[in-house]
């Protein structure tokens, strides 16, 4: 299953990897595979911008404006005029952030 | 054994506070560093065993075996929001007879995750670290960072794992990353942070190879199973908002220039009621279902075409649905697609590939066309009640 093309804003910086690896690790879509000892974005459209490959790079190599895709939390965020937020207490909530 | 009391151990449950976590109670916090906690200060629900010693004093056991009332209680946590209050306290158990050189797997305080870890661990001798997530799952709390770098190394000081064991190593899920920096951890910490599979029971293949996870183990997946368990919650929400759309349709019928009649509001109302069943169904369960078979990769797009595809069978084939106005077979076709297509875009938040920007694109297209569909559906309804009052 694929979602919308060319949305996800992740960005990789391949002058600062130093191949470690762990990127293509901790990514639970396979977005990273590595080749010639540094990492290669090989599937941009899966990323999920769920920021775990920024987070565990030490390097400084990945940036992506991580976030919870779920509209709940975006419709929330529009109406209190902040980010999305996931307040799902209540009935309100979908099974979003839970 | 011997039940050990000491300091800071009160522990109680506080009711979800406004602002506060999302999805979930706040267990409270205990105090400075370098105190152990003592989950349930001895007053042992019964999935506890009993007590262990470790260097660092006793340790409660915690079953790998669920009980058939636990897993009821999954079943609850799925579909109610029983799973709001469906926690564990935070601290250090024990599965088996865990000794220094035994692994340490951290996991997060909502029950549900505690449990699946603890009854995947069954047969091996380990330690979990629960962290302190408000009692939200992993995946959720660390998109959050509840389930982050601070708490993990705050644990690892706190319940002094570096005296508990003689490796420095910890097995944290890898749906645990987006919250958790390794390397932080490492340099604040002295622990390596391993990430275990996605699923918990690949654990005892990926502890048996090394601690090596094949691809397959590092991929979430979304299948069929994964969605239909997700939809009670999406349904569940929906219907609590469907008796207000029920009450505008018996309005919309039972409104004559003489006043409101009940009799008229049932006979007009019932195919728009049932009609918002069928939007309700198609969209919060059906399209999650099907959802790899919907053509389109938008989900407010998927939820639109399947309910579009419902309600124009049941126009054509249902007798209930053909209506002798157009004005109502319009209504129908405008409104109850584009509810469908909402409730389908509510579905982002439980399935596990998409992502934000995307969402954000669906909505700023989506919510403009499903205001101004509702507005239209309105309109149409108004032409509809002009007619039939026979004004023009
Ligand atoms: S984690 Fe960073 S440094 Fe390591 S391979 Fe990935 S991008 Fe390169
Ligand atoms: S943000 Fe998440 S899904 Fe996207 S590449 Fe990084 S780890 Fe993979």
């Amino acid at each position: 299953m694929k979602y919308l093309k060319e949305t996800a804003t992740l960005k990789y910086f391949p002058e600062k990897c130093t191949g470690c690896g762990r990127c293509g690790e901790v990514c639970p879509h396979n977005v990273f595979s590595m080749s010639r000892g540094k990492a290669v974005v090989a599937h941009r459209d899966r990323c999920m911008e769920c920021g775990a490959c920024a987070k565990n790079c030490d390097f400084g190599a990945i940036s992506v404006d991580a976030g919870v895709g779920c509209a709940a939390a975006v419709i929330n965020g529009i109406l209190r005029g902040t980010e999305p937020s996931c307040d799902c207490g209540g009935s309100s909530g979908s099974a979003c952030c839970c | 054994m011997k039940i050990v009391s000491t300091i800071d151990t009160a522990q109680s449950l506080k009711p979800l506070q406004a602002g506060g976590v999302c999805c979930g109670p706040v267990l409270s916090t205990r105090g400075g560093p370098a105190m152990r906690s003592y989950p349930y200060n001895g007053r042992y629900p019964a999935w506890i065993t009993g007590e262990i010693n470790s260097a660092e004093g006793p340790v409660p056991v915690a079953a790998t075996v669920l009980r058939p009332s636990e897993k009821f209680a999954h079943i609850r946590a799925r579909v109610t929001n029983f799973r709001m209050r469906f926690s564990v306290e935070p601290g250090l158990y024990a599965v088996g007879s865990p000794d220094r050189s035994s692994d340490i797997f951290i996991s997060a305080n909502y029950k549900m995750s505690f449990d699946i870890l603890r009854s995947s661990l069954h047969g091996m001798n380990a330690w979990i670290l629960v962290l302190d997530t408000g009692g939200i799952n992993v995946w959720c709390a660390a998109g959050k960072g509840t389930f982050g770098t601070d708490e993990l190394v705050k644990r690892i000081n706190s319940e002094r794992i570096s005296s508990l064991v003689d490796h420095r190593k910890v097995i944290v899920p890898q749906l645990g990353a987006p919250g958790v920096s390794a390397g932080q951890v490492k340099k604040s910490t002295g622990f390596h942070v391993l990430y275990g599979p996605v699923r918990a029971s690949d654990i005892a293949g990926y502890v048996q190879s090394g601690y090596t996870a094949s691809p397959e183990m590092r991929r979430m997946r979304f299948a069929v199973m994964d969605r239909l368990i997700l939809t009670p919650m999406e349904l569940n929400p929906a219907m609590k908002k469907l008796p207000y759309l029920i009450v505008v349709i018996l309005l919309i019928f039972g409104l004559k220039p003489e006043g409101i009649f009940f009799r008229d509001a049932l006979s007009g109302g019932v195919p728009f009621i049932a009609g918002a069943f069928g939007a309700l169904f198609s969209g919060a369960f059906l399209a999650p279902a099907l959802l790899p078979f919907i053509p389109f990769r938008s989900f407010a797009l998927k939820g639109w075409v399947l309910s579009m595809a419902v309600f124009l069978l049941m126009i054509n084939y249902v007798p209930l649905f053909m209506f002798e106005s157009y004005y109502l077979t319009a209504i129908m076709l405008v409104f109850f697609p584009l509810l469908s297509s909402y409730l389908a875009l509510q579905f982002t938040g439980a399935s596990t590939y998409t992502n934000l920007s995307g969402v954000k694109k669906e909505l700023k297209y989506g919510l403009p066309l499903y205001i101004g569909g509702t507005i239209i559906a309105v309109l149409l309804a108004a032409a509809y009640k002009i007619q039939e009052w026979g004004i023009l």
